[in-house]
């Protein structure tokens, strides 16, 4: 599923420009595939589960359907990680699960086109450049271009059962 | 589209048929059968041999072929039935099953299986009414799933012997010859649906001409396959009411006549609903002429439907003695010759061919006695010919059910529980408006919520479905186990009626039926013995369900000689199991299911079979029930299952630790209590025992097993709910009882993983997140930590302390 989609992904970036969301973790500029997104919603009412790793913050009620809530700044073990009202969830469709991930801020949407999308360098271990679909270089910015796919279904993400994968 | 997307709707429908077979077949008297029974299940398997024919099912067909020419020999007289043979018809029926399900996965039905049926059959035909069964190439072992022309219905390459094979009984045998010519006319059928049914036609047989507009599209035909089959082959994809078969000449007279011309009368119809009902005959044909007044209104009608089914169609709008429907040339009279029927091919089993002008007359006389509405046909006379029954489904009352997948109920339940979450918030904010103000918005909100609930009540029913659908396969399991054990059984049921969740009523099949044969075997004594006990020689066997409360009680009732306490006490002692001659006779019964404790042999001498007592009670806690029995020696015993309504609702009881809210199942929950320091002791390090009358209790706090936070910390202080978990009772210590109440089930697993200790998650009426424990895996998880922080401190001072010295406790 999640190679079928990437390949897709790759084949669409050959031929046309792809629109992105833009989102923020600290000081840093983060963008997924906007076609993954399901809505935008606020950080609230989330029941936490025990025994769960500490970047998984609990679960939510999306209009009836329970969501588990991830916080990637906490993932990116980045520092500063407090909830107000600026601290947003952005709701994804992942595969056939919804789960939602909680960010500083979403800021826009952007489209870049097949030139402005550099491969992304071998990272640290942190943020596996595996689950990277490379680097957008737009004028004095820089976007890291999160394969958020790759990154919810993986091992490391505790997110499904492993028997399943 | 593909012949293909209609196999999906031919396996249902050959499904119910079978099913509607089967029932018939159970009830059928043998001694004296009842014609229409046996006219209703040889249709049935005449209906799937169309289907099978159609989509090249052929094992499937020749099987059915060869059931259905036994069957035409039964329902003329022919054959005498005997149990043994009912007996043969039903294991033909499960044949048929087999044969379908195979199909269904793509596999090829069992060959074995197949000639051996197919034998059995020839066998009980020759022995029987000293004839073997013609057609269809039926010699058994000669399987000839490889020459597909033999078994396809096209024109037989021994015509003399397929064709009256072929066609059913009744229908003229148009000369003997093999061949004959048959006109099919498609009534308003699209240009799409046309071409499938043409190439339909081509494959039947070879087209001779073909015109008309998609109005009335004819086309001739020369085949050997009957009219009827035809028929079934086609309306998978139309309805019946859209076509019509005529034999070869018939072409002529219906040329001549056109459609048949209907005088439909309408007697005193206000002007509204005659509008309506005009409107509703030009669909259904030409109107050619119209006159009369609001006291008699008459409307000439050319058209190729017939009158019961406008009947049928108006029904909904006037009542039936406002209507009047008569051949034109007879308006007004109402003595309609009966002349008027020339009518050589009315014979029974061909309705929708020539007999359709027929079909009037027929009608008119009905009329007279005022005609009973649209559903009478329906209701009353089930056993109507299939075309017909089919029409009073489609044409007539419509359909009274639909089937809709799981998930789309599943979301429309997961909706109203939403709405009910924003009514219950919406709820809370208006009530702190004050009344004198706000009375319509409080009002208002009165409403809704009445609204609210009845309509979460509605969606929740339409999972429901009654035990019947459970009950109903019992005849056949009690009448063969009785049958093997020589035993004379009667089998009551009650409380078919009786509501239960789907995925229940599936679920509980397989323990009940175990019960069942449990207390056919072990229960009900032979007839001698229940003889010489003074007892009527055939037991009886009660099934019955109903409800009490939010659970559904399903109880297994016998006569027989009840439970034997001594030998179940002997055998537990030889089992090694703890017991005494003091213990109640429930603590005795329930030995019964203890794991390898084989109630066959050791109670009752009898033997055994596949699972045990203990896997049926495992089963039906699974489902979040318990098995309850009671027994008195030589009157019987019940065996009652308890079950919830539903998975999808729980009664749970809301706990709170810290600022953390739980629900436990209450089915689990047996009391709870505040322990005073002296009852709880301390043992083996930090594991913390409860003393409740007399029984030690392992305690597991929530806040360690879980992790919480700001929790209650002094054992005094928290609130100990004792609960039970597969058989193992432990008290639960929490902060706060919080209060009853029912919570709509979600699954975790859906979006995120299995949480140990945590069975699913629920919406409370503030919208959060809830999850409901799981009591069988919080006391597993609470030992796994307590292991883990054992380890943990023997791994930070492994040398110089030993643990008890690192934490006294």
């Amino acid at each position: 599923m999640t190679t079928q989609t990437t390949d897709a992904a790759l084949a669409a970036t050959e031929e046309q420009n792809r629109e992105f969301l833009v989102f923020s973790l600290g000081d840093e500029e983060y963008a997924i595939d906007i076609l993954k997104v399901q809505e935008i919603r606020g950080y609230e009412n989330v029941t936490r589960i025990a025994n769960a790793p500490d970047f998984i913050k609990g679960v939510t009620n999306l209009r009836g359907v329970i969501v588990p809530i991830v916080d990637l700044r906490i993932k990116f073990r980045l520092e500063n990680v407090e909830y107000g009202g600026q601290t947003v969830v952005i709701v994804l469709n992942v595969g056939e699960r919804i789960v939602g991930i909680v960010v500083d801020g979403v800021s826009d949407v952007m489209t870049l086109t097949p030139e402005q999308i550099k491969p992304a360098p071998e990272f640290g271990v942190t943020l596996s450049s595996d689950f990277l679909s490379g680097l957008g270089s737009l004028e004095d910015r820089m976007l890291v271009l999160v394969d958020i796919d790759k990154l919810l279904t993986s091992q490391e993400m505790a997110l499904v059962d492993s028997v399943s994968e | 589209m593909d012949i293909t997307d209609f196999y999906d709707t031919f396996f249902e429908e050959a499904e119910e048929l079978l099913a509607d077979m089967e029932r018939y077949l159970l009830e059928l008297d043998v001694d004296d059968p009842d014609a229409e029974q046996l006219n209703a299940i040889f249709r049935a398997a005449h209906s799937i041999k169309g289907g099978a024919g159609t989509f090249g099912f052929d094992v499937l067909q020749q099987t059915t072929h060869l059931f259905e020419n036994l069957l035409d020999h039964t329902r003329q007289g022919e054959l005498t039935l005997r149990r043994d043979i009912v007996d043969t018809f039903l294991e033909t029926k499960d044949m048929l099953h087999d044969q379908l399900d195979a199909y269904r996965n793509d596999e090829e039905p069992d060959q074995e299986a197949f000639a051996r049926i197919c034998e059995t059959l020839q066998r009980l035909a020759l022995e029987e009414i000293g004839q073997a069964l013609d057609g269809a190439n039926g010699v058994p072992g000669q399987s000839s799933v490889d020459t597909p022309a033999a078994s396809a219905p096209e024109p037989a390459p021994t015509p003399g012997e397929a064709s009256p094979g072929e066609a059913s009984p009744g229908e003229p045998a148009s000369g003997g010859g093999g061949e004959k010519r048959l006109t099919v006319s498609l009534l308003n059928v699209g240009d799409k649906d046309r071409g499938l049914l043409v190439e339909e036609l081509e494959q039947l047989g070879e087209i001779e001409a073909r015109e008309g507009d998609s109005a009335c599209y004819r086309v001739t035909l020369t085949t050997a396959v009957g009219a009827e089959d035809i028929e079934a082959v086609m309306c998978f994809i139309v309805e019946p009411e859209q076509l019509r078969i005529e034999q070869g000449d018939a072409e002529a007279s219906s040329a001549g006549a056109g459609e048949p011309r209907l005088t439909v009368s309408l007697i005193n119809v206000g002007d509204k609903d005659r509008g309506l009902l005009v409107e509703e005959l030009e669909q259904l044909g030409e109107i050619e002429a119209r006159e009369g007044d609001a006291s008699c209104y008459r409307v000439t009608l050319a058209t190729a439907v017939s009158a019961e089914d406008i009947e049928a169609v108006m029904g909904f709008i006037v009542e039936p003695d406002q209507l009047r429907i008569e051949p034109a040339g007879a308006p007004g009279s109402d003595a309609p010759a009966a002349g008027e029927a020339p009518a050589p091919d009315a014979d029974e089993p061909v309705p929708e061919n020539v007999a359709e002008p027929v079909a009037a007359p027929a009608a008119d006389a009905k009329a007279e006695t005022p005609k009973p509405a649209a559903d009478k046909p329906k209701q009353d006379k089930p056993k109507q010919d299939k075309p017909k029954a089919r029409k009073a489904k489609s044409g007539g009352g419509e359909s009274t059910s639909i089937r809709v997948s799981v998930e789309k109920v599943d979301q429309i339940i997961n909706l109203v529980g939403e709405l009910i979450i924003t009514q219950s918030m919406l709820d809370q904010t208006v009530s702190e408006l004050d009344n004198v103000n706000h009375s319509g918005l409080h009002n208002g909100m009165n409403l809704l919520q009445r609204n609210a609930r009845d309509l979460q009540e509605a969606v929740m029913s339409v999972r429901m479905i009654p035990m019947d659908f459970v009950f109903s396969r019992f005849p056949r399991v009690v009448r063969e186990t009785a049958g093997k054990l020589g035993k004379e059984i009667e089998l009551v049921t009650e409380g078919e009626s009786t509501e239960l969740d789907k995925s229940l009523t599936e679920r509980i099949i397989d323990p009940l039926t175990h019960l069942v044969r449990n207390s056919l075997d072990h229960g009900i004594e032979a007839p001698d013995a229940r003889e010489a006990a003074g007892k009527p020689r055939t037991g009886k066997l009660t099934l019955s369900a109903k409800h009490q409360g939010g659970n559904i009680l399903i109880e297994v009732i016998d006569d027989g000689g009840g439970l034997n306490r001594e030998r179940i006490l002997a055998k537990a002692r030889e089992n090694g199991l703890n017991v005494s001659d003091g213990m109640s006779d429930d603590e005795v019964w329930q030995m019964i299911f203890a794991p390898g404790f084989s109630t066959a042999q050791e109670v009752s001498d009898v033997s055994g079979r596949g699972v045990g007592m203990d896997v049926v009670k495992r089963n039906i806690q699974g489902m979040g029930g318990n098995v309850q029995i009671m027994s008195r020696p030589g009157e019987g015993t019940t065996i009652r299952i308890v079950l919830p309504l539903t998975l999808a609702i729980l009664d749970g009881m809301s706990i709170k630790v810290g600022r953390e809210v739980f629900i436990l199942p209450l089915s689990a929950v047996l009391e709870s209590l505040q322990p005073s320091r002296d009852d709880l002791y301390a043992m083996a390090g930090d594991d913390v025992v409860l003393k409740v009358r007399d029984e030690y209790l392992p305690v597991v706090p929530v806040h360690e097993a879980l992790d919480v936070t700001d929790a209650k910390t002094e054992l005094d202080e928290m609130i100990a709910v004792i609960v039970q978990g597969e058989g193992r009772r432990y008290a639960l210590l929490v902060d706060e009882l919080i209060g009853q109440q029912q919570v709509v089930v979600k699954n975790l697993e859906t979006n995120y993983r299995k949480v140990p200790g945590v069975s699913a998650a629920t919406i409370l009426g503030d919208g959060s997140v809830a999850l409901i424990l799981d009591i069988t895996d919080l006391h597993r998880l609470n030992r796994a930590k307590k292991e883990a922080r054992r380890g943990q401190r023997v791994d930070a001072a492994p040398t110089t302390l030993s643990r008890k010295e690192v934490e006294p406790s």
